[in-house]
C-alpha cells in the first residue's frame, strides 16, 4: 500500500541533507557549536533508521508468529525498564512496571486482532505493537510517580485512616483516582484535539505515501481509540500494582526511609 | 474497664539504628499514662508499635493478655484508637469525619450518634455540618479525638495530641481525655515531652530517653520536693538527648 523503500529515495534523502547543512551554517554563525553534534545525529538517524527499515524489511517477509511474539517481547522488556527507572522510589518499580506494560499491551494487542481490525501479520502488529507498547510505557509512568509522590505527601493522612481501621486500599483509594486520571488525561485530551492543531504522525505518513485522506483518517481514529484502551488498561494495572508496594501485610505503610 | 496493656523487652531498630532497646512497660485497666521524654527518644516508635502502625517482634505487646500480632491488625486499631500531633481531618464535613470508621465497614452512623460523639468530644451538636477544614486547631483535635472514640475503643493512644494547640485548648482536650476515661473508663496512654503536662494528667510516668525506659513512677513520687529521680531531671532541663547519650556511652 504504502512502500518507501530506501534506496529508491536516496536523492531524496541527500537532498534534505540541504536542510541540516543550513541548520550547521546558523549554528556557524552564531556559534551554537552543535555543528559536530548534528553531524553525530545525522549519522546516526541514517544508520539507526537504515538498520531498522532492513531488519522490518526482513521480519514482515519472514512472518513469523514466534519472531513476532519476541519482538514484542523485547520491546515491552525495554519498556518495562525505562518506565520503572523513571518511577524510582516506588519500590519493586521495574517487575511493577514491566508487568503492567506487558498487560495493556496484550490486552490491547489481543482486542484489536482478536475483533480483526488488525491481522497478526507482522507488517501490520509491529507497527501497531509499538504505538501501543509506548504509549502504555508513558502511561505507565505518569501513574506511578503520582502514586509515590502522593503516598509520600499524604503519609498522615493514610495513617489516620489506618489507625481507624482501613484497609490499605481503603487508606489509599483517593489517591488512586487522581493518579489513574493523570496517566489517561494525556491521551484523552489529546484524542479531544486531533486533527485541529497538526496531523498525527500516522496520518501524515500515510497521506505522503499516497494514501487517500479518508483511509488516513480512519486509521488515525483506530490509533487514537485504541491507545485510549492501551492507556486505560495500563494505568489500571500499574495503579492497583504500584500502591500496594508502599504497604506491608498487615495494612502498614512502608517507610520512606527503609 | 478499658484492657490492661503490657509491654515485655520491646526492641526495635530502623535500619541498622536502635529505637527501642528492651522497653518494658504496664498499664492497668483504665489508668492514664504518660511516655515522657525528649525529642527522638522512641516515644512515637513505641506508639506506634501498640496499634501495628509498625510492626512489633512477636510476644512484646500484649492487649489485655492476648499478643497484639496475633489479633487482626483491623479490628486491633478499632480497639485500640490514635490521635495523632498533626491533626488531618478528612476533606467535607465534621460528621463525614466521625463516621470514617463506620463507613469503612460499610455501616451508617446515625445522626443521634455522631452528635453523642461529638459530646464526647465536648463539641455542640451544630458542628456536625461544619467544614472540617474551617475549625481551629483545638477544634479540629476534638473532631479527631470524637472521629478516634466512633469505632468504640477501649484504649487510647495520643501521640503529643496537644503540642500544636495553644494553652487555653491545651487544657481542654486534656480535660475532656481525663472526662473520657472517667465514663467510658478507657485506658490512656498519653505521648509527650512535657513534664508539666505529665504531672498534670497521669496517674503514673515512665521516662523514655534513647528507647530506655530510664523512670517510672506515680507523679508525686517523680517530681515532689527535693526529688532526685532521672524524671525530675529532665523536668528541670538537666537531661537533654544529648546528656542521655553521654550516659549512654559512659555505661
Amino acid at each position: 500500500m504504502f512502500d518507501l523503500p530506501i534506496m529508491n529515495e536516496l536523492t531524496r534523502v541527500l537532498a534534505s541533507l540541504a536542510l541540516v547543512l543550513l541548520a550547521a551554517l546558523i549554528s556557524r554563525w552564531q556559534s551554537l557549536d552543535l555543528e559536530k553534534q548534528m553531524l553525530v545525529a545525522v549519522i546516526r538517524a541514517f544508520i539507526q533508521l537504515s538498520l531498522i527499515g532492513y531488519a522490518l524489511t526482513y521480519i514482515f517477509d519472514v512472518n513469523n508468529p514466534l519472531l513476532i511474539l519476541l519482538i514484542i517481547s523485547v520491546m515491552t522488556l525495554i519498556a518495562g525498564h525505562t518506565s520503572g527507572r523513571r518511577a524510582a522510589g516506588v519500590p519493586h518499580a521495574r517487575p511493577v512496571a514491566l508487568l503492567s506494560i506487558s498487560i495493556g499491551a496484550a490486552l490491547t494487542l489481543g482486542l484489536l486482532v482478536g475483533l480483526r481490525i488488525f491481522s497478526f501479520s507482522a507488517q501490520q502488529i509491529i507497527p501497531i505493537a509499538g504505538m501501543v507498547v509506548g504509549n502504555s510505557m508513558n502511561v505507565c509512568s505518569l501513574v506511578m510517580r503520582r502514586i509515590r509522590d502522593e503516598v509520600n505527601g499524604r503519609r498522615l493522612e493514610i495513617e489516620t485512616a489506618l489507625a481507624l481501621g482501613a484497609t490499605q486500599r481503603q487508606a489509599a483509594d483517593p489517591y488512586l483516582k487522581t493518579a489513574l486520571q493523570s496517566g489517561m488525561v494525556p491521551i484523552v485530551d489529546s484524542t479531544k484535539t486531533v486533527g485541529l492543531i497538526q496531523l498525527p504522525g500516522a496520518m501524515t505518513g500515510m497521506i505522503l505515501a499516497g494514501a487517500s485522506p479518508l483511509q488516513a483518517v480512519q486509521l488515525q481514529m483506530i490509533v487514537m481509540y485504541m491507545l485510549i484502551g492501551a492507556a486505560a488498561f495500563t494505568g489500571l494495572a500499574a495503579t492497583l500494582l504500584s500502591y500496594r508496594q508502599f504497604f506491608t501485610r498487615s495494612h502498614q505503610l512502608i517507610l520512606a526511609e527503609q | 474497664m478499658g484492657p490492661t496493656i503490657r509491654i515485655e523487652n520491646l526492641r526495635l531498630t530502623r535500619g541498622r539504628q536502635p529505637v527501642l532497646n528492651g522497653v518494658h512497660m504496664a498499664i492497668g485497666a483504665g489508668e492514664v499514662v504518660c511516655l515522657l521524654g525528649p525529642s527522638g527518644s522512641g516515644k512515637s516508635s513505641l506508639l506506634r508499635c501498640i496499634n501495628r502502625l509498625t510492626e512489633p517482634p512477636p510476644g512484646t505487646i500484649y492487649l489485655a493478655d492476648t499478643d497484639v500480632t496475633t489479633i487482626d491488625v483491623l479490628a486491633l486499631r478499632r480497639r485500640v484508637g490514635m490521635v495523632f500531633q498533626q491533626v488531618s481531618l478528612f476533606p467535607g464535613t465534621v460528621a463525614r469525619n466521625v463516621s470514617f470508621g463506620a463507613d469503612l465497614q460499610n455501616k451508617a452512623l446515625p445522626a443521634a450518634e455522631v452528635t453523642r460523639l461529638l459530646a464526647l468530644a465536648d463539641l455542640p451538636p451544630a458542628f456536625a455540618e461544619q467544614d472540617s477544614q474551617s475549625l481551629s486547631g483545638g477544634q479540629a483535635q476534638r473532631v479527631a479525638i470524637a472521629r478516634a472514640l466512633a469505632t468504640e475503643p477501649s484504649a487510647l493512644l495520643l501521640d503529643e495530641p496537644t503540642s500544636a494547640l495553644d494553652p487555653a485548648a491545651t487544657r481542654h482536650v486534656e480535660e475532656t481525655m481525663l472526662k473520657l476515661r472517667q465514663e467510658l473508663g478507657l485506658t490512656l496512654l498519653w505521648v509527650t515531652h512535657l513534664p508539666e503536662q505529665a504531672q498534670r494528667i497521669a496517674d503514673r510516668i515512665y521516662l523514655l530517653v534513647n528507647g530506655r525506659i530510664e523512670d517510672e513512677g506515680a507523679p508525686e513520687h517523680l517530681f515532689g520536693p527535693g526529688s532526685k529521680r532521672l524524671a525530675a531531671a529532665f523536668a528541670a532541663g538537666e537531661l537533654g538527648a544529648g546528656e542521655a547519650q553521654n550516659s549512654q556511652e559512659a555505661k
